[in-house]
């Protein structure tokens, strides 16, 4: 598996937000991880990334334990993510702003005195045309339109190289055409980099994923492919909060 | 022909201010070193003095803005480590050598020492409890120089101090001492200006910026932060070390929280994060206080009030942020 949790907990208080969590993420999936508001994506996101520690349960990235190792070390070992907030790095162009992922994993020496950069400025040009922001390298971030930002996010992610890549609400705040745009970047994202997809959408979700996973109230509801978690009656339960579709329609 | 001759200009000119635009930087930095290494031969030695001043705490700010500017760390007990440096210089002046790298790297020690100490656990902090626990760094320190008598002299301070001594020549004279002190201070100002231009800086510009986002990109941003604490607490050392050399004394008050705060005054003056922006608002903090403060009646920290007041309101960016009007407005560089 790219990535195991196992009995993964974390409450707040006594609201339970991950309430024993197993989630496995098979290798080159690209698993989405889909639930109504206040389900625990965002809390489980976070523990599978490392910003947030778990109560209890494990997480292992491939065939390691990373439970105990900070966000730091879990990106080093391949873990990468984007975030929900497009806000990256405020004073600095777009291109400097992956050429400082780039120049973090690519074995480029960081030096405290300055020196040429020519093959992470390079890189980094290279990670921007591939997101579809070739051209805008030289822009500032704050410049840049939210759908820019977010498709910013994604090449950011992609300079440290991950195996694993762990999206946070890609299309949040999209436009239609940005959200097409966003499906085709995902879309051609070398297969053996995994996903990971947490999403509100459920028409990107079908469109992007192989694999689902609904979670609902800190616990996995069902796990399967797009087909069996569009047919499920548990699921449209979850979503709509009715027992019976037609309870839905009475009015 | 004609045809072939009237493209070439047109294919260069856009290249040409291009060129000057880059160079111009560069220019104008040689030629206010020139002026500055220049102005003992014009100046009164009271001027001199006052100019030395001036590049003894244009360094000190400019380390203070390395943390503040470059790096998003708002320190309000930066001055503990200018002091500790001055202290420390002086100390070794009068008990051991006056002798001239002595001073200065017995002050960057001391500075790199103290900050190290304090740093691991301010740097674990951000914004306010960074603000406070600067703050009672800062206030600890300076107690320590009050009561610590045999070592500091207490409240009446470190007195005696003798002239620094270049290759065996005490530098009594004002204008050689000037000289000592910029070229310190230039190499200072430069050592820190290409840490903030290098891979490096760009990452503590980054932390700046978005430190959750660096941490989520893989970068240790406690070890970082930790780093360019040790060395904006060695550059204040530095200037401490400077200043001693400077004004042969030092007391408490050279490192309290007024000190800290008119440092922090400069940097604001200058624009945070602009290393020049903070020698100006350091210039622009010695005079109003020490000249024009004299005249005032000792009110000068009342006009250096009016002065943020005003940049605040202003220049939200300070000097750094004005900008000569532009025929292309598409740049920003």
């Amino acid at each position: 598996m790219a990535l195991r949790s196992t009995g993964l907990r974390r409450s707040f208080g006594a609201l339970a937000a991950v309430d024993g969590v197993d989630l496995a993420v098979a290798p080159g999936a690209r698993h989405a991880l889909i639930g109504p508001n206040g389900a625990g994506k965002s809390t489980l996101f976070k523990l599978v990334t490392g910003t947030m520690r778990a109560d209890a349960g494990t997480v292992e990235l491939g065939d390691r334990d990373v439970t105990g190792l900070s966000e730091v070390a879990r990106c080093r070992l391949g873990m990468s993510q984007t975030m929900q907030h497009a806000s990256l790095f405020g004073s600095m162009t777009a291109t400097e702003t992956v050429a400082l992922a780039v120049q973090r994993h690519d074995g480029s020496r960081i030096t405290p005195w300055p020196r040429r950069q020519r093959a992470v400025r390079e890189r980094a040009e290279e990670l921007l045309a591939g997101v579809g922001l070739a051209g805008r390298g030289s822009t500032p971030v704050p410049s840049l339109s939210h759908g820019e930002r977010k498709q910013l996010e994604v090449a950011v992610a992609l300079a440290c190289k991950p195996s694993l890549l762990l999206l946070d609400e890609p299309a949040a705040g999209m436009s239609a055409a940005e959200r097409a745009r966003l499906v085709e970047v995902l879309a051609e994202l070398p297969a053996d980099i995994t996903l990971l997809i947490v999403e509100h959408d459920l028409d990107l979700v079908f469109s992007v994923a192989d694999a689902v996973t609904v979670l609902h109230l800190g616990r996995v509801l069902l796990s399967g492919t797009p087909d069996e978690v569009r047919a499920s009656e548990d699921v449209r339960e979850a979503y709509l909060g009715a027992k019976r579709r037609e309870e839905l329609f009475l009015g | 022909m004609t045809a072939v001759q009237t493209r070439i200009p047109v294919a260069d000119a856009p290249a040409e201010p291009n060129r000057l635009r880059r160079g111009l930087p560069r220019i104008v930095a040689v030629a206010v070193v020139l002026v500055l290494a220049a102005a003992p031969l014009f100046l009164a030695p009271f001027a001199t003095t006052t100019l030395t001043r001036i590049v003894v705490f244009a360094l000190f700010a400019v380390s203070l803005d390395l943390l503040v500017g470059i790096t998003g760390l708002p320190s309000l007990g930066h001055a503990a480590y200018f002091g500790a440096g001055a202290y420390a210089a002086g100390w070794v002046s009068i008990n051991v050598t006056a002798e001239a790298p002595v001073p200065l790297l017995v002050g960057a020690a001391t500075g790199a020492v103290a900050a190290a100490l304090t740093g691991w656990i301010t740097v674990r902090t951000g914004g306010v409890f960074f603000l406070m626990l600067t703050l009672a760094i800062g206030e600890t320190v300076q107690q320590l120089a009050n009561t610590w008598e045999d070592a500091t002299g207490g409240a009446n301070g470190l007195t005696g101090v003798p002239s620094v001594r270049l290759a065996g020549e005490p530098l009594v004279n004002a204008g050689y001492l000037y000289w000592y002190v910029l070229a310190i201070g230039v190499v200072g100002f430069a050592l820190v200006w290409l840490v903030a231009r290098s891979p490096w800086g760009a990452a503590l510009r980054g932390i700046r910026d978005n430190e959750p986002r660096m941490r989520a990109l893989g970068y240790p941003t406690a070890v970082y932060k930790y780093a360019v604490f040790v060395l904006a607490g060695s550059v204040a050392g530095v200037a401490g070390s400077l200043l001693v050399a400077q004004q042969r004394l030092v007391t408490p008050a050279d490192l309290s929280f007024l000190t800290s705060s008119f440092a922090l005054l400069a940097v604001v003056i200058g624009g945070a994060g602009s290393l020049w922006g903070a020698c100006l608002g350091a210039a622009v903090v010695v005079l109003v206080r020490e000249t024009l403060g004299a005249s005032l009646d000792g009110h000068g920290p009342l006009v250096l009030g009016l002065v943020f007041v005003l940049v605040v309101y202003l220049l939200p960016r300070g000097a750094a942020g004005l900008r000569w009007p532009r025929r292309d407005k598409g740049r920003s560089t």
